[in-house]
């Protein structure tokens, strides 16, 4: 009994050193590449706004100047959500919002869109989503120019029943074999552009990220 | 270490006990990042990588750590030596994390690495158990590669297609593009392609090793004859 009690306690020792040192190591490598990590996930942010965001458009900076939105139905989140705001010479002018079209044809598409003052769209990008390789993926821009179709759309030029696909007698192309996935695209940008219409002045508030109670 | 034991190890890794074709293990990452050259090779380096460095580092302990409490420890250690690539390759090669993203830390799970280390590391010097892995990763890197351009090939007719993501801008003039105005095949970007892709790798290794040892017997049988006369 004895003997066994030793050798118990001396393998827990054993397996305490090892886990000491493997945490000991990894908080060491995570100290050293934390700020490169945080920078080029900026960056990164930053280069996803500026494909959505003429970069004449603002001055300051956006990835900075943030606000966080409750979870919204018409932005389709169900987490909070984060408005990054573009301002030239102080005055707001754009505003990039984070909106999920929660009815692609596999799940979630999560994708960014910018509106601009004038609540015109300024553009549209898919950051993630998990429709079909090779049929519905078309709505990233690594593989189709399909999205851009968004660029410069607005109330203005279209109207409430032209916001979608021309199968349901929009203005919105598609390609065939694929009808869902931009469905759920076209729907979900039509809505974060009521979200914008509805919320314009909160959006643009001035104080920095606060949580702030925009309406539905 | 001799040189002849270092080929012997290369020569294990790279074709005769070849972790994608021989040993099958490794599957999971197999299936999932084989759908380009670019995915496949990148994953595969970073596989031999960590294999090299799990190698290294557990050889020199292994006399210290108790039988009973090995594979915790083994694992434990190769979590963390996955997890520093990690942060490096996030901090130094956004893109490329952001491409390889959540299958990095799959590496740990990959049954390869610990059976490596329980084959080979656990039972030898630091040197060869560092070759060892090294050898292993290259070999499954080699198999994801091959495997990774047939692939590509039939589903989407490039070669290296997203080498930018690897490399930066620059390097988006090295894709090539073997069958313009190509529609695609989606059964071969799609899990099933890994596995028919694979299925084939395994008959044409299987069908050169036969080979090979018909030769070999084909020569020594009339010295046989001889012999018995």
């Amino acid at each position: 009994m004895k003997r066994l009690t030793k050798a118990a306690v001396r393998t827990a020792v054993n397996m305490l050193f090892f886990a000491v040192i493997g945490t000991a190591v990894l908080a060491a490598t995570f100290m050293l590449t934390h700020d490169r990590i945080a920078q080029s996930e900026e960056a990164e942010k930053l280069k996803l706004i500026n494909q959505v965001v003429p970069s004449s458009l603002y001055d300051n900076d956006m990835v900075k100047d943030t606000l966080t939105l409750p979870a919204n139905e018409q932005l389709g989140t169900e987490q909070d959500s984060i408005a990054y705001r573009g301002r030239l010479n102080g005055q707001p002018s754009v505003v990039v919002l984070e909106v999920t079209a929660p009815d692609g044809y596999s799940g979630k598409i999560n994708m960014i869109v910018a509106i601009n003052q004038a609540g015109n769209v300024t553009g549209v990008r898919v950051v993630s989503h998990k429709e079909t390789p090779g049929l519905g993926d078309y709505i990233e821009i690594a593989k189709n120019k399909w999205i851009t179709l968004f660029d410069e759309t607005s109330h203005t030029r279209y109207g409430e029943d032209d916001w979608k696909v021309k199968k349901d007698g929009g203005k919105f192309d598609y390609m065939a074999g694929a009808t869902i996935t931009p469905r759920a695209v076209v729907k979900a940008v039509h809505k974060a552009l009521h979200y914008f219409e509805n919320n314009r002045a909160t959006l643009f508030a001035a104080t920095a990220d606060s949580q702030s109670k925009a309406k539905e | 270490m001799t040189l002849q034991e270092l080929k012997d190890i290369f020569h294990n890794g790279l074709w005769k006990q070849n972790t994608g074709l021989v040993q099958l293990l490794g599957m999971c990452p197999l299936l999932a990042v084989s759908n380009s050259v670019v995915n496949a090779v990148s994953l595969g380096l970073a596989t031999a990588l960590v294999m090299t460095l799990s190698g290294a580092a557990i050889s020199p302990i292994r006399n210290y750590v108790p039988n009973e409490i090995r594979i915790p420890v083994y694992i434990l250690i190769i979590a963390v030596l996955v997890t520093v690539v990690q942060y490096v390759m996030n901090a130094y090669m956004y893109s490329m994390y952001v491409v390889l993203g959540i299958f990095i830390p799959l590496i740990v799970t990959n049954c390869i690495v610990l059976a490596r280390i329980e084959a080979f590391a656990g039972k030898n010097p630091v040197l060869p158990a560092a070759m060892d892995g090294l050898a292993m990763g290259l070999g499954l890197t080699l198999v994801l590669a091959v495997l990774g351009g047939l692939r590509e090939l039939v589903g989407h007719g490039t070669l290296l297609g997203g080498i930018d993501l690897a490399l930066g801008e620059s390097a988006k003039a090295w894709v090539i593009t073997v069958i313009p105005n190509y529609h695609g095949f989606l059964l071969a970007i799609l899990p099933p392609g890994a596995f028919i892709g694979l299925g084939l790798l395994i008959a044409g290794k299987n069908w050169l090793t036969l080979r090979a040892e018909q030769k070999a017997k084909a020569q020594k049988i009339p010295a046989a004859q001889i012999s018995a006369a």
